[in-house]
């Protein structure tokens, strides 16, 4: 017998992590838009977080995988675009996570890209110092940039402001 | 809204010519991953080609949820006369300064377009130009500051950007034309007038060229539709190709 509900199926999204960022489950990433229970059936809506994320086909695999293992007959996973995603979703305590793994996250922009941009790098995710400054706004995946610590001269990466 | 046939048609057409311009840029920016002057360049590129490979994934599945029509079979299993990008992406990568003035070039066309999308009334489309258009802020702001910088710079750097510029600017019309039945789109505000964002792009390229100490070519423009591949192209589509139809029926 089945016991999907949406309570359950929130729970077990939440022991998918990012392939690429293993510190933070999908639903702490803010990629999981919405989940629909009907019987044995759902329906998740996820996002990427960049429209190359390689990352992504392999979230929507797990997210079919996992749903199934919970006794989903049918299950449906829908990428939606809008709202694109943003690094402003990220909470706090998802913030404190990446700085522990060594990725700095930037500062809220409320959608004003251009500016977050302008700004500069985010603080540094070893020392904190905000002494820091951008040395490639592309970097090893789509959704990170290079950057560097003036004071404790580390080379860091971050999350690119979107 | 939901389209009738004939808009379904024209969508489907304006749709394809979009992600092939995407595709085929990628493909050629993407030929700079290990050759790019420094590596921060090298890291950038193959970035942007990376982002340029997701808008054309975008366009193709919203092609496809009007069509039908599988993705991998169209990028893998078209003949050359068959894709409908403009000539200007499918140039061959050139020096580092041919393959900085192209993706400017498109970089600004593309934001004026997408600009224009996010009004769509077909609200894929407008959905998609808003999410693909904050990764766009990052190539511009990239490709703008290169073209000042190598305009800019040294004698060589100036004459290089100069020389691309000038080979480049008669293909600049392609990225403006549209499919025959276009002007149903633009008539139900689904599509922008590709007329009056040419007209927007002359003016923003003009002044960056200004600040980048680069002359405007001569304006003659290259003739022929969409549709019309130079020399360089059958090659690029072969590569591209080759590994998906050494196995046709491969899953993958």
């Amino acid at each position: 017998m089945s016991r999907l509900s949406e309570i359950s199926v929130w729970q077990a999204l939440e022991e998918i992590k990012d392939p690429e960022i293993p510190v933070l489950s999908i639903v702490e990433l803010g990629v999981v838009r919405s989940v629909r229970i009907d019987g044995d059936q759902a329906f998740i809506d996820i996002t990427p977080t960049f429209s190359a994320c390689p990352a992504y086909q392999v979230m929507v695999s797990s997210v079919e995988a996992k749903l199934r293992d919970l006794g989903a007959r049918h299950v449906d996973v829908r990428t939606v675009l809008s709202p694109p995603w943003t690094t402003d979703w990220l909470s706090d305590e998802a913030r404190e996570k990446l700085r522990r793994f060594g990725l700095a996250v930037p500062l809220r922009h409320q959608g004003k890209l251009e500016e977050a941009i302008e700004s500069g790098a985010a603080a540094c995710p070893y020392c904190g110092s905000s002494n820091t400054r951008q040395t490639n706004t592309f970097g090893c995946t789509p959704c990170r940039a290079i950057a560097y610590c003036s004071d404790c001269r580390q080379p860091f990466e971050q999350l690119k402001p979107v | 809204m939901t389209l009738d046939d004939s808009l379904k048609r024209a969508m489907a057409a304006r749709l394809l010519e979009m992600a092939d311009d995407e595709l085929i840029l990628a493909h050629r920016d993407s030929e700079w991953t290990g050759h790019a002057p420094i590596l921060e360049e090298d890291i950038a590129f193959a970035n942007i080609a990376q982002d340029e490979m997701g808008h054309a994934l975008i366009w193709y599945d919203i092609r496809r949820s009007l069509t039908g029509e599988d993705t991998d079979r169209l990028v893998f299993f078209r003949e050359p006369s068959e894709f409908r990008n403009a000539q200007m992406v499918e140039l061959p990568k050139g020096d580092w300064a041919f393959s900085m003035v192209r993706q400017w070039m498109f970089d600004t066309w593309e934001t004026i377009h997408l600009e224009a999308l996010e009004q769509s009334r077909f609200t894929p489309v407008a959905e998609a130009a808003r999410k693909i258009r904050k990764e766009e802020t990052y190539h511009l702001r990239h490709t703008r500051a290169w073209t000042r910088r190598l305009g800019l710079g040294t004698e060589e750097s100036n004459g290089r950007m100069q020389a691309a510029l000038d080979l480049l600017w008669p293909y600049r019309g392609q990225l403006f034309s549209f499919p025959a039945d276009y002007l149903l789109l633009v008539d139900q505000s689904l599509m922008p007038d590709l007329g009056r964002l040419a007209a927007l792009w002359d003016q923003r390229v003009q002044g960056e060229l200004a600040n980048a100490n680069l002359r405007m070519p001569d304006p003659a423009t290259l003739s022929g539709a969409r549709g019309q591949h130079s020399e360089h192209f059958p090659a690029l589509i072969d590569e591209l190709q080759q590994v998906a139809r050494l196995e046709a029926e491969a899953r993958w």
